[in-house]
């Protein structure tokens, strides 16, 4: 299984001269808030950013970030901010927030930041430099917080998207009685393979089912762990009392089987859907007449 | 593996806990230890399968407690990583230990007759695994479930 | 606590508890090998619906308990697996193969009645 790597920012330790310069300009900064928050909110409009938004929310949401933003160049720590980026990610991504916009204010602020500060320190250019030395590096670091911690919550909630789906569909057929098919297309994941396996384990229980044919027709290829799951579902599917046909299984799949120490000739199999389901109601007891037809 | 210094016991008042410790020692306990876990998976918030994976993996590590080293302890513990959130459950006995842990970590080791320690099927069950194991040193594995 | 075991004609039920610990299991083997021979039962069912976990003890017994019953004429259905209980098992490696399973109590006594009509009373296969 593969285990999600948290992205973190490391902070490095900031010299005490460094420390100074930054409390010198984070004063200069919550001096002219209001100018530079109007200044920023106006560039943001200038982008055509954050139309999702009225001007009412866009301007309070500003006011957030500034304050955190200047917050966090002045304690050098980023928790702080890394809790406000993944409130607000959870607020605006229903809106249709996306992440080009959220990097893109950040950096506009970013910028609007240094400009104010280029235009204090001009005069000096040796405090300049130490200024934008010190300004620099956290202002990066902000910027990369706040748009790591968009990601993340927009990754996590495609894929509670995506399991709301999986959840709602329903894959197993009940085409008569006890006999269940499970048609399976395109591209099986393990967490995928997980989920059918267990809706189908429940819907032999449901309806009570004693044959399951599973159509892997749809399925162009399957490494050795889903091929090993397959296995898998058809053990437990007989732990239900229910036997399983497995139709459609390609050259390849077949040679995957093999590769990891099934023997074919133990498991049940036809080659296409039709033949499986004949299968399966011959085993149910139900007669075939020639024209398709079928007696209980 | 991030080695754990022991914390304070359960206390019996009812509250929900973020560490269980239970005595591995007899045939109850293994009864207790596995419902102890549904109930710690179950506050944690996992569904029903995955409350049945974990159960039975204690079960199985529990019982290899048991029949390996006479008596040990189970930890059961909230684990996180990050925004990450699971269970993670830590089997530790000073028994005679396991010779070739590389061995016992093959699958097809342990038959389905449960001859074996069933170690692979375990780490089968579950999203982490470790094990520390040397003759005469006494075992600790230690394996994780993450919420989906 | 002992699981409790009912004569139904030629059969016996047994359903055991969630709380199962070893000791039950092995009880339970006795219990139903020695009954099976005092009534010379065609039929066990086991009936674990109510087992939240079966681990590799749990099915090694069952397996037990089969091979040994078979050996004294009778035959074992396993009935009433939970579905997440039997894809735990197989994960673990646990198929109770050799070991007959139905869904639950009712398609265990057909199977048995099944099998039962094939085999017809004197043991010798009869036409379906």
């Amino acid at each position: 299984m593969n285990e999600q790597t948290i992205e973190t920012v490391e902070v490095p330790p900031v010299a005490e001269s460094t420390r100074a310069v930054l409390r010198e300009l984070v004063a200069h900064l919550r001096k002219n808030r209001t100018l530079l928050r109007e200044e920023w909110a106006r560039r943001i409009t200038e982008a055509k950013l954050l139309t999702a938004m009225t001007e009412d929310e866009v301007f309070a949401e500003a006011t957030s970030v500034y304050d955190n933003y200047v917050e966090a160049l002045e304690t050098g720590t980023l928790e702080a901010l890394q809790a406000y980026a993944r409130n607000l990610s959870e607020r605006v991504i229903p809106r249709g927030v996306e992440t080009h916009e959220v990097v893109g204010i950040v950096l506009l602020l970013r910028d609007v930041l240094a400009r104010s500060l280029f235009a204090k320190y001009r005069a000096d250019f040796a405090h300049l430099n130490r200024v934008l030395d010190a300004y620099e590096p956290a202002a990066n670091r902000i910027a990369i917080t706040v748009a790591v911690g968009f990601v993340q919550e927009r990754e996590r909630t495609i894929r509670d998207q995506q399991e709301a789906i999986r959840e709602l569909s329903t894959p197993v057929l009940q085409v008569r009685e006890r006999l269940l098919i499970l048609p399976i297309i395109g591209v099986i994941d393990p967490h995928r393979a997980r989920q059918l396996t267990e809706q189908l384990l429940q819907a032999i229980r449901t309806n009570r089912a004693k044959v399951v044919v599973i159509d892997i027709t749809g399925v162009a290829a399957m490494d050795s762990h889903v091929a090993n799951h397959l296995v898998l579902t058809v053990e437990a599917s007989r732990l239900l009392g229910a036997t399983v046909i497995v139709t459609g299984l390609s050259p390849e799949i077949a040679q995957t089987l093999v590769n990891i120490g099934v023997d074919l000739g133990k498991m049940n199999t036809a080659g296409d859907l039709q033949g499986g389901i004949e299968e399966a109601e011959r085993q149910l007891g139900f007669k075939v007449t020639p024209n398709g037809d079928s007696a209980a | 593996m991030r080695s754990r210094t022991p914390r304070v016991a359960a206390q019996g008042n009812g509250q929900p806990l973020d560490e269980v410790r239970i005595v591995i020692r007899n045939d109850s306990d293994l009864v207790a230890v596995r419902q102890e876990g549904r109930r710690m998976a179950e506050r944690l918030g996992f569904g029903g399968g995955d409350r049945t994976l974990i159960a039975t993996a204690i079960s199985e590590l529990a019982r290899n407690i048991l029949r390996y080293a006479d008596h040990g302890e189970v930890v059961l513990l909230h684990a996180n990583h990050g925004p990450r959130k699971g269970m993670t459950v830590i089997a530790q006995d000073k028994g005679p230990g396991i010779k070739d842990v590389e061995r016992a970590l093959e699958v097809g080791y342990s038959t389905s007759g449960g001859l074996g320690l069933g170690l692979p099927g375990v780490r089968r069950l579950m999203d982490v695994f470790d094990i520390r194991s040397s003759s005469g040193d006494g075992t600790v594995v230690s394996a994780t479930k993450w919420k989906p | 606590m002992p699981v409790p075991i009912l004569k139904q004609g030629p059969h016996l039920i047994a359903s055991v508890q969630s709380a199962l610990g070893d000791s039950d299991l092995v009880e339970l083997r006795d219990a139903l090998i020695a009954q099976v021979g005092r009534y010379r039962s065609r039929g066990v069912i086991i009936d674990v619906t109510a087992l939240d976990v079966m681990d590799s003890f749990a099915s090694r017994t069952l397996g037990d308990i089969a091979h040994m019953a078979r050996l004294r004429g009778a035959e074992t259905v396993i009935v009433g697996v939970q579905p997440e209980v039997a894809f735990a098992m197989v994960q673990l490696g646990l198929t109770l193969e050799g070991v007959a399973t139905a869904l639950d109590l009712e398609e265990g006594l057909a199977f048995l009645q099944r099998r039962a009509s094939r085999t017809g009373p004197s043991g010798h296969p009869s036409t379906a």
